[in-house]
C-alpha cells in the first residue's frame, strides 16, 4: 500500500502554493465576485423572535416599489416544494423543514419571506416594507429544559428529542465496584461558537423555466449533499442542478448546511422568469442563522479509577442541543464516537446522548465537528480526576494514554486507531515549551499571589469518515463507507490536468494534487494544472465529494494518485507502440522537447503532445487494439470500510486519526480576572506530511480558532432567545492583538492506511478549547475553582473565584475513596 | 425614502486611473470600487467595521472602504489590491505573503497587505508590536495570524534591501 520510493520527488517539499498568483493579485474568483447577465439581487426578511406564531405576512407594499421583480412567502414555499429531507428516524422524520417559515418561527433570523430586486440597495428598501405579524410563544433555550417538552417546537414530532442512543461498552458495573476511587462531576458545558468564515454565504441560483435546469454558482463546501437535498425539495432530477464552487473564503463546516439558501434562490429565478438571482448574507445574517457549532451539556459524570490513577470506566449522560431545526443532524450524535476513547485505554463506558431542538440558530459541522465536545469533556475528566488525586496532569497522561506499542488499536467501540505516539508529543512538547522552567516560575508567581497554569490537552483529528455510522442513527439510511473521484488526462496538446471533486477553501489542493502527479510522472509540479472546485458537469465528484471532516490528504489525494496511475499505465501502453519496445522498458521524464517518454537504453522518445496527438489528432495512425486507450482516466477512491454493527454502535468510523498535543501557560490577572497566554506550543502528527507549510499552517489557523473560541468567541442568548453576539464586534473573532505567538513543532507516524501514509488534518480537534481550559484549572484549583465550561473570559473567571457563583469545586465534584 | 434617489457626480482616481462615476449617496467605496469599477479584489467580510476585508488605501492612508461612502472619496486617490503589481511584477509585499505562506483562502490577504502598505511606507523595522497594532483591524479566520506576522517582517527586510 505505500508509496514506492522513487515516487517521492515532490511530495513531501514546501512547494509554493499554485493558488498564489490569483489571489494576491485580488483576481479571486468568489462568489460574490461573479455577475451574470440581468442579476437579480436577494433580500431575506428574518424573524425577531425567537419562537412565534405567524399570524401574517403581507408583501405588497414591498412588491409595489419600483425595482422589485417579486417576493416570495413560506405558504409559496409549501405550494410548490417537499420538505426537506430528514437524517434522523421517527418521530423527527415527520417535521416540515422549509427555506422560509411556514406557520412558526423557531430561532430569531429565521427568514420568514424574500424579495428580489433589480439592485442589493433595492432588495434592502422593499424587506423593510414586508408586514409581518407575529404571536410570540415560550421559547425553549437550554436543551436540559427542551428535553422536559413545555414547550414544543415542532408538532408534528410532538417532543423535543431528536434522538437518544446508549453507548456502552466493556464491563462498567464491574469496573465501579472494583475502583480504588470514584469521582463524581455534576454537570459541565461545552459552548456554541462557530468559526466564521471570513467571506459570508453567498448564492447565485438560475432556474431557467424553459429548459428546467437549475445553475449554482456557491460558496457551499459539500456540494454533493446539499444537491441530494435540493434534488428532492425542488423535486427536479439531480443530473438538472448544475453547482459549481470556485474560490471559497474559508468554511471550516459552516458553509455545508446553506442549501435552504440555495433553494430559495432557485424559486425566486424560477419567480422572475429564470433570471439569475444572487444572494449575499451579510455577517449578522451569518452570525445569527446560518449554522453555529454544536453546543453539549455533560451530566452526572461518574468516573472509576483503579489506585494509580488510571482510568477504568465512565459513566455519563450528554445532552446535545442542536438548535431549531436538525438538518444535519442527527449526525452528530455518532459522529463525536469516532472518538469516543479519545487517546485513553480504558475500556468501559456507558454514554447516554440524547439530542435536543431549541428555539437557537440550527447547528452544522463546525471545525472539530462533534468530536471536540466529547474531547473536550475527556480532558477535563482527566484534569479533574488528576487535580482531585492530586497526580500531575502529565503523569496522569502518561499513565492513561494509548501506548505506541499498541497501534493499530481498537477502540471499545470498534475504531481503529492508524497510528500515533502520544507520550512522544507530550515530551516534545515539554521540552519546546520549557517545562520544567514554567514550572520553577509558576512556583515563584504563586508565592507572589499570582494566578499561572499550565495546561495539557491531547487532541485526535478523526478523518475520512465511513458514513456507515449514520445509519447508527438512523439504520434506514443508505449510505456507508466513503469515497472520491478524481480525473487525470493529456489533454490535446498533452498537457497534464487534473480535476478533483473537492471544493477547497485554502488547503491548497491545487499544490498538494499536483505535487502528487508530479512524482508518478516523473516531471515538474508546473507542469500539471490542477481545476478544484464542485462542478456537477465536470464529472469528477461520487456521493461524498466536498471538503470537510480531513480528508483530503486521504481521500482526495488517494483519489488523484490512482486517477495518475491509470493516466501512467495508458501513456506507458501507447509509448510502447510508438517506441517499439516493451512496456516494462518506457521511461518517464522530461526531455528538450517537455515531458516524455524514452525506451530505455536507447535516444528514442516521444513527448506529451506526441502521445496526445496520436489519440486525438492522429487517429488513424492508431492501431485498433490501442482505440481503449482514452488519456482521460476516472479513478474512484474507495476507503476500506464495513458498515458498523447499528446495534451495538460497533465498528470502524474513521480511517485516520491525526493528533495533536497542545500546552499552553495561562495567567488570570488578580485585578481584572482578564486570562492572557504567556505561552504556547502546539505538536502535531500527521503522519506523512505532504507539503510542510501547508500542514504547519493549518495547525496555526485551528489553534487560532481554539484560543478564539476557549477565551473571546461565543453565541450568547438571553433568557428569550436574543442572540446577544450577532455582530463580529460582539462576537470579536479572534485578531493579531489576542493571538499569541505558537510555537510549533510535528513529529510523524505514517498511517498504514493511507497510500501515502499521510492522515486527514486540518481540523485540529479544537486542541485549545481543552487545552486553555486545563491551564486555567491549574492556575485555580487551589482557589476552589474548577473548569466546567469550554468558554472563560474575564466575567466568568470573577463569577467563578470572587463572587463564588460558578464552577466550585466543593459543591460540584464528589471523590469516594475506598 | 425618497421615490428617487438623486445621484451624485464624483471624480476620483483608482489605481492611478482617473474615473467619473455617478452614485447614490448612500452608494460605499466598497461598492463604487466592486460593483461600478469590478475591482473584486476588496472584499466585504462584515457590517460593523472590524475585518478589514474592505481595506484600501486612500490619499496612502489605509481606510476601511465600506465605513465610507463613495462620495467622500471624491477628488481622492485610491489603491487596490489590483493596484499593487507594477509592470507586471508582484509588490515586495504580495511576495513577501506567498513566499511566507501568509494566506490560505486568501479572502482576508488583500486588506493585510494593504494594511501592510500603510506601515511599511512610515516604519522600515517594525517590531512585532508594531505590526500586530498595524493589522489589529484586520480579522483572518484561517492562517492564526502567524504567517501574516513573518510575511510582513520578510516584506520589511526585502524592500530596505531594496531602497
Ligand atoms: S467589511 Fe469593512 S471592516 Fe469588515
Ligand atoms: S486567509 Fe482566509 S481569512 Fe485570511
Amino acid at each position: 500500500m505505500n508509496q514506492p520510493a522513487d515516487e517521492k520527488n515532490w511530495v513531501g517539499k514546501a512547494l509554493p502554493r499554485k493558488e498564489e498568483n490569483r489571489l494576491l493579485r485580488g483576481r479571486g474568483r468568489f462568489s460574490d465576485d461573479v455577475k451574470l447577465r440581468d442579476m437579480l439581487y436577494l433580500r431575506f426578511v428574518r424573524s425577531p423572535y425567537a419562537h412565534a406564531r405567524i399570524v401574517s405576512v403581507d408583501i405588497s407594499a414591498a412588491e409595489a416599489l419600483p425595482g422589485v421583480v417579486c417576493a416570495l412567502t413560506g405558504a409559496e414555499v409549501v405550494a410548490q416544494t417537499q420538505p426537506f429531507i430528514e437524517i434522523g428516524p421517527d418521530p423527527f422524520a415527520k417535521i416540515k423543514d422549509y427555506p422560509l417559515a411556514v406557520s412558526k418561527v423557531r430561532y430569531q433570523g429565521e427568514p420568514v419571506a424574500a424579495v428580489v430586486a433589480q439592485s442589493a440597495a433595492l432588495a434592502d428598501d422593499a424587506a423593510e416594507l414586508v408586514q409581518i405579524e407575529y404571536d410570540a410563544l415560550d421559547p425553549v433555550i437550554d436543551a436540559e429544559d427542551a428535553l422536559l417538552n413545555k414547550s414544543v417546537l415542532h408538532d408534528e414530532a410532538g417532543t423535543n428529542q431528536v434522538w437518544n442512543g446508549v453507548f456502552e461498552y466493556g464491563e462498567v458495573e464491574k469496573a465501579f465496584k472494583e475502583a480504588a476511587h470514584i469521582v463524581s462531576i455534576d454537570r459541565m458545558h461545552f459552548h456554541r461558537f462557530s468559526s466564521t468564515p471570513l467571506e459570508n454565504n453567498v448564492v447565485i441560483g438560475c432556474w431557467d423555466p424553459k429548459d428546467e435546469r437549475i445553475y449554482y454558482e456557491c460558496n457551499n463546501s459539500f456540494p454533493s449533499f446539499a444537491i441530494q437535498f435540493l434534488a428532492a425539495h425542488l423535486q427536479v432530477h439531480i443530473d438538472r442542478i448544475r453547482v459549481e464552487t470556485s474560490d471559497i473564503g474559508g468554511s471550516f463546516g459552516i458553509k455545508i448546511t446553506s442549501y435552504p439558501q440555495m433553494a430559495i434562490c432557485a424559486l425566486a429565478s424560477k419567480k422572475a422568469g429564470g433570471r439569475p438571482v444572487k444572494w449575499v448574507e451579510t455577517r449578522s445574517e451569518h452570525i445569527t442563522s446560518s449554522a453555529h457549532g454544536n453546543e453539549r451539556t455533560f451530566r452526572d459524570t461518574r468516573i472509576a479509577l483503579d489506585k494509580n490513577g488510571v482510568i477504568t470506566a465512565i459513566t455519563s449522560r450528554h445532552i446535545d442541543d442542536c438548535g431549531a431545526y436538525p438538518r444535519y443532524e442527527p449526525l452528530g450524535c455518532v459522529i463525536w464516537s469516532q472518538v469516543f476513547a479519545g487517546v485513553y485505554r480504558f475500556k468501559n463506558a456507558r454514554i447516554d446522548f440524547s439530542q435536543a431542538v431549541t428555539n437557537k440558530c440550527p447547528v452544522g459541522p463546525n471545525r472539530g465537528y462533534s468530536r471536540m465536545q466529547h474531547l473536550w469533556f475527556l480532558e477535563r475528566v482527566v484534569d479533574i480526576c488528576a487535580h482531585e488525586l492530586g497526580i500531575p496532569p502529565d503523569e496522569m497522561r502518561l499513565r492513561n494514554y494509548i501506548r505506541p506499542e499498541e497501534f493499530p488499536y481498537t477502540t471499545p467501540n470498534g475504531c481503529v486507531y492508524d497510528s500515533g505516539n502520544y507520550p512522544k508529543m507530550l515530551q516534545l512538547a515539554k521540552q519546546r515549551i520549557g517545562w520544567d522552567e514554567w514550572k520553577k516560575k509558576q512556583a515563584a508567581a504563586r508565592k507572589e499571589g499570582r494566578l499561572v497554569g499550565i495546561g495539557i490537552g491531547t487532541t485526535l483529528d478523526s478523518g475520512t469518515n465511513n458514513f456507515g455510522q449514520s445509519q447508527i442513527v438512523n439504520p434506514g439510511l443508505p449510505y456507508s463507507g466513503n469515497s472520491q473521484g478524481a480525473n487525470c488526462k493529456l489533454d490535446i496538446y498533452g498537457e497534464v490536468v487534473v480535476a478533483v471533486g473537492s471544493c477547497p477553501q485554502g488547503q491548497g489542493h491545487e499544490t498538494t494534487a499536483a505535487q502528487v502527479v508530479a512524482d508518478v510522472l516523473n516531471i515538474h509540479p508546473d507542469l500539471v494544472t490542477v481545476r478544484t472546485g464542485f462542478d456537477t458537469e465536470r464529472n469528477v465528484h461520487t456521493g461524498f465529494s466536498g471538503t470537510y471532516a480531513s480528508q483530503f490528504a486521504v481521500s482526495g489525494l488517494s483519489a488523484v494518485h490512482g486517477a495518475a496511475q491509470k493516466l501512467k499505465a495508458e501513456m506507458k501502453r501507447l509509448g510502447a507502440f510508438v517506441l517499439q519496445t516493451k512496456e516494462n522498458d518506457i521511461e518517464f521524464g522530461t526531455g528538450a522537447q517537455g515531458p516524455e517518454l524514452r525506451a530505455k537504453s536507447t535516444s528514442k522518445s516521444i513527448n506529451y503532445w506526441g502521445l496526445a496527438n496520436l489519440v486525438n489528432a492522429n487517429s488513424a495512425a492508431l492501431p485498433e487494439e490501442l482505440y481503449e486507450v482514452t488519456l482521460n482516466c476516472r479513478y474512484i477512491w474507495r476507503a476500506p470500510f464495513k458498515v458498523p454493527d447499528k446495534q451495538r454502535k460497533y465498528g470502524n468510523l474513521t480511517l485516520t486519526y491525526a493528533s495533536q498535543l497542545h500546552i499552553a501557560v495561562v495567567e488570570v490577572e488578580r485585578d481584572t480576572f482578564i486570562p492572557r497566554i504567556l505561552d504556547y506550543v502546539a505538536v502535531d502528527d500527521c503522519g506523512t506530511v505532504i507539503n510542510p507549510p501547508i500542514v504547519e499552517g493549518q495547525v496555526y489557523g485551528a489553534t487560532a480558532h481554539g484560543i478564539g473560541a476557549a477565551l473571546m468567541e461565543n453565541c450568547v442568548y438571553d433568557a428569550v432567545g436574543n442572540m446577544l453576539t450577532s455582530t463580529f464586534s460582539d462576537y470579536t473573532p479572534i485578531t493579531a492583538m489576542n493571538m499569541p505567538k505558537v510555537k510549533y513543532d510535528h513529529i510523524e507516524t505514517p498511517s498504514p492506511h493511507s497510500y501515502s501514509g499521510a492522515k486527514g488534518m486540518g481540523e485540529g480537534g479544537a486542541a485549545p478549547v481543552h487545552t486553555i481550559s486545563a491551564a486555567l484549572q491549574d492556575a485555580l484549583f487551589a482557589e476552589g475553582v474548577f473548569i466546567d465550561d469550554s468558554f472563560n473570559n474575564a466575567d466568568s473567571l470573577f463569577r467563578a473565584l470572587v463572587a463564588k457563583e460558578i464552577s466550585q469545586v466543593g459543591k460540584l465534584v464528589k471523590v469516594e475513596k475506598r | 425614502m425618497p421615490e428617487t434617489i438623486e445621484k451624485v457626480s464624483i471624480q476620483l482616481k483608482v489605481n492611478g486611473k482617473s474615473h467619473s462615476v455617478s452614485v447614490e449617496p448612500r452608494t460605499l467605496l466598497v461598492e463604487l470600487l466592486r460593483e461600478h469599477l469590478d475591482l473584486t479584489g476588496t472584499h466585504v467580510g462584515c457590517d460593523t467595521t472590524y475585518c478589514g476585508a474592505c481595506t484600501v488605501l486612500m490619499n496612502g492612508a489605509a481606510v476601511k472602504s465600506c465605513t465610507m461612502f463613495a462620495v467622500q472619496a471624491d477628488g481622492a486617490e485610491i489603491t487596490t489590491v489590483e493596484g499593487l503589481e507594477k509592470d507586471g511584477q508582484l509588490h515586495p509585499i504580495q511576495r513577501a505573503f506567498g513566499d511566507a505562506y501568509g494566506l490560505q483562502c486568501g479572502y482576508c490577504t488583500p486588506g493585510f497587505m494593504l494594511s501592510a502598505m500603510q506601515l511599511l511606507a512610515h516604519n522600515q523595522q517594525p517590531s512585532d508590536h508594531d505590526i500586530r497594532k498595524a493589522i489589529a483591524g484586520n480579522t483572518c479566520r484561517c492562517t492564526g495570524y502567524q504567517n501574516i506576522f513573518k510575511a510582513i517582517q520578510l516584506a520589511a527586510q526585502n524592500m530596505k534591501g531594496a531602497r
